[in-house]
């Protein structure tokens, strides 16, 4: 009680605190804004192509199209998501090949999303009865339109909750975009930390802006799991 | 003569589940092929559309396509096959993600790109002859699975095949939904589709069928008409079966 008292008592009594927090909100919010939010939905986007793409080759029968996908994967989640970015920023210059830190950042998240997702989604393919495929066969479809039409979307609904969990992963990973330049949420609170040296409140005021994000997310996936539930028996 | 096949045999793996089958599908007639479970009547069925791929067997149809199944065939020619039938699954095998009207149209909108508006009337047509035109905005988990399969025979309609292919369609069904299929199939039968059905009625098999095949370990045993095969049948396994059906304890 005391201590809950003294929290409250520092932060609202402390006027110089509360000023740092709410001008500190807005340089936060633009960086979310500027790179956070847009570094995840073009990462996840690119992503869950690369991922469909390697979960189709994973599926296939070819040693050809199958061998690639699987060192991909392993290669990919085998290895820290930080040596992977570092690597590509400040590893790749040394061969010649400079890339700007937040297309840097696009190009691992990217292969992030592609190697896990990838999993999700070869799962979710394989969930859908064979007789699916054999309904769809024999009315004379091929086995890309029947993949179209009749697989993927019945797959969609058993992935949507897995995919959701990587996306708000992804969110939050993005702070580890910080550590290659880019001005993204977190490295906007280092940067005012640096200065004022008030380290406890700027990285909570973060994990704050975090948490409702990946809250608001949340909520979004409830509403899609909705939708691509009415037709199923509950 | 619809198709005439010769030579059938598939194995899998080590297992040959159908040897050396000789098959005649009379156009308009109906053929009910039944046996015990394993006998290889189910694959029988599903070599007809290739679902299975034959592994030797000459298929000759009556507008002159042949397909030899020793060599290798093509994509194309693998759909001109499977153009010609529609199959109905004993586990319907509807699509879930659509009501009974999308899974109607969905072949002859998306596979034959016919037009809209002409679709509609067709599948509108199909579900009132299965008697589910009340249905038709209904997901099939909303729906009964004697009217799911029912839905299944529109669908496999929807796509004008020239012949009809059952696999025991009323054996995931409750006995008292049955009867609605099996009026819906001899309805099929007296419009004179070509259907070949493989069912454990037997006494749906006497009424709707021209012809009956009994199967057993992967040949074929007899034929001849219900009459003969059912009432009189010459083999030793076939008696056997029938007295095993008909008089289960």
């Amino acid at each position: 009680m005391y201590l809950q008292s003294n929290m409250i008592y520092t932060i609202t009594a402390n006027t110089e605190g509360w000023e740092l927090f709410v001008n500190s909100l807005l340089p936060m919010i633009m960086g979310a804004i500027q790179y956070t939010i847009p570094l995840t939905l073009i990462s996840f986007v690119l992503g869950l192509l690369l991922a469909l793409l390697t979960a189709m080759m994973r599926i296939s029968k070819s040693k050809l199209l199958h061998a690639p996908a699987v060192v991909y994967v392993s290669a990919i989640r085998g290895t820290p998501l930080l040596v992977q970015l570092f690597i590509i920023f400040y590893g790749l210059p040394t061969i010649g090949l400079t890339i700007d830190p937040f297309p840097s950042a696009i190009i691992a998240f990217t292969l992030n999303v592609g190697a896990y997702a990838s999993e999700i989604i070869r799962a979710s393919i394989l969930s859908v009865p064979k007789g699916q495929w054999e309904a769809a066969i024999t009315i004379g479809m091929s086995r890309t339109t029947a993949l179209r039409r009749i697989i993927l979307p019945q797959a969609t609904r058993v992935s949507v909750p897995p995919l959701s969990n990587s996306f708000i992963s992804l969110v939050k990973d993005t702070s580890l975009a910080s550590l290659i330049l880019v001005a993204e949420l977190f490295r906007k609170a280092q940067e005012i930390a640096a200065r004022t040296y008030d380290f406890l409140l700027l990285y909570v005021e973060a994990a704050l802006i975090y948490w409702v994000i990946c809250f608001i997310l949340s909520l979004v996936q409830t509403v899609i799991e909705k939708r691509l539930d009415r037709y199923v028996d509950k | 003569m619809f198709l005439s096949i010769q030579g059938l045999a598939k194995s899998f793996g080590a297992n040959q589940v159908l040897k050396d089958i000789d098959v005649n599908i009379e156009k308009g007639k109906v053929l009910s092929i039944i046996g015990p479970s394993g006998s290889g009547k189910t694959t029988l069925l599903r070599c007809l559309n290739s679902l299975e791929e034959p592994d030797k067997g000459i298929f000759t149809f009556n507008d002159g396509l042949s397909l030899d199944f020793e060599k290798k065939i093509s994509k194309q020619e693998i759909l001109k096959l499977r153009q010609k039938s529609g199959m109905v699954f004993q586990s319907y095998n509807l699509f879930p993600h659509k009501t009974a009207f999308e899974n109607v149209t969905e072949g002859p909108l998306i596979v034959q790109k016919r037009k809209k508006a002409e679709v509609k009337e067709l599948a509108e047509g199909l579900l009132e002859k299965v008697g589910l035109k009340d249905k038709m905005d209904l997901y099939p988990h909303q729906l009964s699975g004697g009217q799911q399969q029912r839905v299944g025979i529109a669908r496999a309609l929807a796509m004008e095949p020239e012949l009809m292919l059952f696999d025991e369609p009323t054996s995931a069904l409750d006995p008292e939904l049955i009867g609605e299929v099996l009026t819906v199939i001899k309805d099929l039968a007296r419009d004179n589709w070509t259907m070949v059905i493989v069912t454990h009625e037997l006494q749906f098999a006497a009424e709707v069928s021209d012809e009956v095949l009994f199967m057993d370990g992967g040949y074929i045993v007899e034929q001849g008409t219900p009459e003969q095969v059912l009432k009189s049948p010459k083999e030793e396994r076939t008696k056997q079966f029938l007295q095993r059906i008909l008089n289960p304890a």
